[in-house]
């Protein structure tokens, strides 16, 4: 059986688990500039300090550490370490001409842990994702307040920057995951550009979408509403859909919940552990965490749960516990209709 | 949820470089501002989808519409709709499709050029996420008969749905509707023909939408918009049971088919159902009837216009509607004394109802984008009279402050920043923009080399409050004294007072909430009352951070020996106590409360009465100045009646006892020579686990060993006052009751305020030079102020109410 048919077995039986944040296990292991610069990148000319991506060159042991510990606790999903492993996102640091690097070991990393769990116990599902992020610029909003028709970036300079990104983690990855979307329309160029890199390697692998609420006005930053969100990725036949980041499980619960009425594929969903405190720690514990991502769950919401910001492998143990038991979601059948979107949804009905 | 759902949908037209000459005009031009307008006020007047069209010779077609459409995506009030992207040519489509969010309809693609190109097209249309528009035009033409419109559908169907996999409830077919009644014989049936397509596409296949493009049909009545209207009702009457889902329409000229005129109606109907031979005459002969007949009024929703110039500016903020900004600026301008008066004024106003509308999520980021451009647009049109102003009065510098904006390094986020730089901008304040990523040195340096007069940091990102202590605690290293403003996503309050204020306490450190409050925050602190806001900050800092100390539950506790070991150390050697006037006790009976009025603090009474303010500035406050107006009248008018007809009776007691220090206790004694011990006055020592450099004071650290003294009072105001209570309480007069209960409250505080300084001036002698203002003693006697040198600590002990006894320790002496 391959990995996914595995896991599309298993998706019939239970919620599947999506690791935790990256990010926070990295924060709390406290590394220095020299850490993040490593032998490597001794010498480059600006900080490097909080480019987490580049710790897959310069730590590789701590990036297996965090993946290790995830899949430990039973994760069945795990990401790559490659949120900003992207041209656009590494120009920050400087490093846009060894982005592509920076994704290719990253994805080999978690290929081979995720492989050496499975030789131990290769009835358990175990898929990697190779992870897309939202880019430090974006496409629907323009930078300068004064000069609203201003774009900071194209749509090509972003849809290239994700091919390349795409096409060097494909030969190591069992999906892609378009994740913490902001801006719909750089989802939209990341969606393209993946069609384009299937087209090229000849074949297709799933592409896991999850876009970001970003506060309790219920829009994306760029002011979609979630059903417009869905509406308007909807043509990238998602394996998964969902939402993570920005809420923790008790906000971001009634947009799960309009997700999953409206889609026909299957709801991820991966909450920050709570809001941040008053000095941006997530403070949420494991249990609380799992107990109301359960409820969802519970209720048929949700397909696959995981973890954002301050997410940890205990919150992703509890998650995985208390959802052992429950009988996942079905997606629904939706009829199929013309269905636009704006910043809202519109559906053309009868 | 906003679900827009229709049976049938209006498709706005005005945006077409071909329905509307306007729109083209505006376009060649480049006033985009004003081809927006047109936009929004084709969704006010109900467009579901709004079709963008760019196809003219004049016009370069791809800039064009990236340009508008860039420009769209940031005016909510139109791309909350879903937009038709128009164009005969590909280039064009497919520059239009890299710019919108949304899912969004193509209009459109055929199979003019053959199969191969229409397949391409197709399957780039699946890749960017759109529905289509697909003409009924093939590689002979366009299709004119049921027949053929039919055919050609159904081949395209069928290539979409099963060589692409296009989705068939994303396909929209446009059979062509043509012009009818032109007086060429052949056209006479070109209506009919549409709406026999449109109900074989319905019949057989599934999922597929119709639409058109209706102006055509009458285009051979051009320069007769009745005619024309009845027209389109006429044929949107008989479309649409057939099978027609949309129709690219001018929303707001849609005669009410009902409404048509009889005779017009009827002849227009045979004209589009093709019923009589004669029926273009017929309807040529009553036409000119009708002609420049009035035509329904444009419907705007203007209602607002009718507003004040305040409710008319703010509702415009609101609304992000720049196109009477200029003119209701002026107009506010005029009226006002100052131009600044206007920005501060009704603008501000505008600006907070906008943070909050933001804050409660009722509006959104690009609603708040749109809203600051209002706001710069409004001031740009002040400016040159705030500059004349200046001129002719001799003030060069046209900047009303300098401010320094960066981003902390390892973050990237800078969208909220650049509104707060914007939203000053607007206010007159020269920003200077760092950017992203920017390390503590390249701010500092930037701060001193531009003599800014503060600093703004941004952050969004955990590990930015850390950059951000790291950046106050160099400011202080450095020795600079500007303000530090502190704002992002995951700032706060607390961390602000709790982390960054004590890492920098040379200036002033405050959180800022957003962008909407910046403004006030800047100008006060370039203004006159900086001081006093800053120490207001200041209070209320010290005030979360102790409350915050305290709610933490890991509280390490020392040993008493460590404590002890760690006690305030005073060098007392040479040490010489100021002797008071007199030992032992003094009683001041009949008090003149004339003299202790002067020490009431307000903001407290206030504060029972749950008007929660600072006085003096509660009196002018939005939401309960006027209540707490009459309340102060009320309040004067009672004391008057208490201090002059004697209500209450004031006393004091005051004594001073020889002392030395014994560990954490305090002996005093009888005599001078302190050889007949009278009490011990035990005093409690701090457990805390201090900070290095920290002791952990006792009361006791203040008084020497070898000899000094302590001091003490009794106050009260009260006396006689339950009588007065019970009184009015009887009387079911609670209001003056409780009046005078705060007051004799109010009067005892000040008593015991009153009583402190006699006693530092007076009695003990040990302060001389300029009093306190009232602000700085109440500020001082908050209740558990940190113990700081040279300030004393009041340590209120309260007996019973109104009755206050205050423990007061004064470095070095103490007296109770």
């Amino acid at each position: 059986m391959s990995v996914w048919e595995q896991i599309e077995k298993s998706m019939q039986e239970r919620v599947l688990i999506l690791d935790g944040a990256m990010g926070t296990m990295l924060q709390g292991m406290q590394l220095t500039e020299e850490d993040f610069r490593g032998k490597q990148y001794a010498d480059w000319p600006s900080l490097v300090q909080g480019n987490n991506d580049l710790l897959s060159i310069t730590k590789p042991d701590a990036i297996t550490e965090v993946h290790n510990r995830f899949l430990e606790v039973g994760a069945d999903f795990i990401e790559t370490n490659t949120f900003n492993a992207n041209r656009i996102s590494q120009a920050d640091y400087g490093m846009e001409d060894i982005a592509v690097d920076i994704a290719e070991v990253a994805a080999k990393i978690a290929r081979a842990v995720a492989d050496e769990w499975t030789a131990k116990t290769p009835n358990k599902p175990r898929a990697v994702l190779g992870a897309l992020g939202p880019l430090s610029r974006t496409l629907s909003l323009s930078p300068k307040v004064e000069d609203p028709g201003y774009r900071a970036v194209s749509f090509d300079e972003v849809a290239d920057a994700y091919r390349e990104q795409a096409l060097a983690m494909f030969d190591y990855v069992d999906g892609f995951l378009v994740e913490t979307i902001f801006d719909t329309l750089n989802c939209k160029a990341a969606i393209f550009a993946i069609k384009d890199v299937f087209v090229e390697k000849g074949r297709e692998i799933p592409l896991l979408i999850s876009g970001t609420i970003t506060d309790k006005s219920g829009r994306t930053l760029s002011g979609q509403t979630t059903e417009a969100f869905w509406t308007s990725i909807a043509h990238a036949k998602p394996f998964a859909v969902g939402l993570n980041c920005a809420l923790g499980a008790e906000e971001l619960r009634p947009y799960v919940q309009a997700l999953s009425k409206i889609s026909d594929t299957y709801v991820l969903a991966y909450p920050n552990a709570g809001l941040p405190n008053a000095f941006g720690e997530y403070d949420q514990s494991a249990e609380e965490m799992s107990s109301l991502v359960a409820e969802w769950a519970g209720e048929g919401m949700v397909n696959i749960l995981g973890g954002c910001c301050g997410s940890t492998p205990q919150h992703i143990e509890a998650i995985a516990k208390s959802t052992a038991d429950i009988t996942p979601r079905t997606p629904p059948t939706i009829e199929p209709a013309l269905r636009l979107s704006g910043l809202e949804p519109f559906a053309l009905a009868g | 949820m906003n679900m827009q759902t229709a049976s049938f949908i209006n498709i706005g037209e005005r945006t077409n470089v071909a329905g509307s000459a306007k729109f083209k005009r505006l376009v060649v031009e480049r006033e985009f501002g004003e081809a927006l307008a047109i936009a929004r006020q084709q969704v006010e007047n109900g467009a579901q989808i709004i079709d963008i069209n760019m196809d003219d010779g004049l016009i370069d077609g791809v800039e064009a519409m990236q340009t508008f459409l860039n420009l769209v995506a940031s005016e909510p009030d139109i791309c909350r709709v879903p937009i038709m992207i128009d164009s005969s040519k590909w280039e064009v489509i497919e520059a239009g499709l890299k710019c919108v969010q949304g899912k969004s309809v193509v209009n459109s693609i055929s199979m003019k050029e053959g199969e191969e190109a229409f397949l391409a097209h197709a399957r780039k249309v699946r890749q960017y996420g759109a529905a289509t528009v697909v003409m009924a035009f093939d590689e002979e033409g366009q299709a004119e008969t049921a027949d053929h419109k039919f055919e050609i559908c159904k081949r395209a169907y069928d290539l979409l749905t099963q060589e692409v996999g296009f989705p068939p409830e994303d396909i929209i077919f446009d059979p062509n509707i043509f012009a009818v009644a032109t007086g060429i014989e052949e056209h006479n049936d070109y209506a009919v023909a549409f709406f026999e397509a449109c109900k074989r596409i319905k019949e057989e296949l599934p999922y597929a939408r119709i639409s058109g493009g209706l102006s055509n049909v009458s285009f051979a009545f051009r320069g007769n918009n009745v005619v024309r209207e009845a027209m389109h009702s006429v044929f949107l009457y008989h479309a649409i049971p057939a099978g027609l889902d949309m129709a690219i329409v001018n929303a707001g000229q849609l005669t009410i088919y009902d409404d048509i005129p009889e005779e017009l109606r009827e002849r227009v109907e045979d004209v589009i159902l093709n019923r009589r031979a004669d029926a273009t005459d017929r309807l040529l002969d009553v036409a000119d009837k009708y002609r420049g007949g009035k035509r329904k009024a444009k419907v705007e929703n203007s209602e607002w216009r009718k507003g004040t110039v305040n409710e008319r500016l703010s509702h415009a903020l609101v609304r992000g509607i720049t196109k009477y900004i200029t003119e209701d600026t002026e107009e506010a301008r005029l009226e006002a004394e100052r131009p600044l008066h206007v920005i501060e004024g009704p603008l501000m106003d505008g600006m907070n109802v906008v943070g909050d509308l933001f804050g409660a999520g009722k509006m959104f980021l690009p609603q708040v984008v749109k809203s600051a451009r209002v706001m710069k647009q409004a001031v740009a049109h002040l400016m040159p009279y705030m500059d004349a102003e200046k001129e002719e009065m001799g003030m060069t510098d046209v900047s009303n402050g300098r401010i320094i904006m960066a981003t902390v390094k390892g973050d990237v986020h800078d969208i909220g920043k650049n509104i707060v730089g914007v939203v000053l901008q607007c206010n007159g304040y020269e920003i200077i923009d760092l950017g992203v990523m920017v390390p503590a040195e390249k701010i500092l340096a930037a701060a001193v080399e531009h003599k800014a007069d503060m600093i703004g940091l941004s952050g969004l990102i955990t590990p930015s409050l850390d950059e951000m202590v790291y950046i106050a605690g160099e400011m202080q290293r450095l020795g600079m004294d500007m303000p530090l403003l502190i704002g992002g996503a995951t700032t706060s309050k607390i961390h602000t007072a709790v982390k960054i204020e004590p890492a920098y306490d040379a200036g002033a450190s405050i959180y800022v909430a957003d962008a909407s409050r910046a403004v006030g925050v800047v100008s006060i602190l370039l203004g006159d009352g900086e001081d006093d806001y800053v120490q207001k900050i200041r209070t209320d800092y010290k005030k979360t951070r102790e409350n915050f100390h305290r709610g933490q539950t890991k509280k390490t506790r020392v040993s008493i020996e460590a404590a002890r070991a760690n006690k305030y150390k005073l060098d007392w050697e040479g040490y010489t106590p100021p002797k008071p006037t007199f030992l032992g006790t003094k009683t001041f009976k009949g008090y003149d409360l004339a003299l202790v009025r002067p020490f009431i603090d307000w903001t407290p009474f206030f504060a029972t009465w749950e008007l929660k303010g600072r006085y003096p500035a509660i009196l002018d406050n939005n939401l309960y100045g006027e209540a707490a107006r009459d309340l102060y009248k009320d309040a004067q008018a009672m004391l008057d009646k208490i201090i002059a007809e004697k209500w209450v009776r004031a006393q004091a007691t005051i004594g001073f006892w020889p002392a030395t220090q014994m560990g954490d206790d305090i002996q005093l004694y009888a005599d001078e020579e302190r050889t007949k011990p009278l009490q011990v006055l035990h005093t409690l020592r701090q457990q805390i686990d201090k900070k290095e450099g920290k002791p952990n004071y006792a009361m006791s650290d203040f008084v020497s060993p070898s000899g000094d003294y302590v001091g003490g009072f009794a106050v009260t105001a009260g006396l006689d006052e339950e009588g007065r209570v019970e009184k009015y309480k009887n009387a079911k007069d609670d209001y003056n009751a409780i009046l005078f209960q705060a007051l004799t409250d109010r009067l005892a505080e000040a008593m015991a305020e009153h009583m402190h300084e006699r006693v530092r001036r007076e009695f003990w002698g040990y302060e001389s030079g300029a009093r306190a203002s009232s602000e700085e003693l109440i500020a001082e006697n908050m209740r558990g102020s940190a113990l700081r040198r040279d300030i004393p600590l009041n340590l209120i002990i309260r007996k019973k109410w109104p009755c206050s006894s205050y423990l007061v320790v004064k470095k070095r002496q103490l007296y109770i």
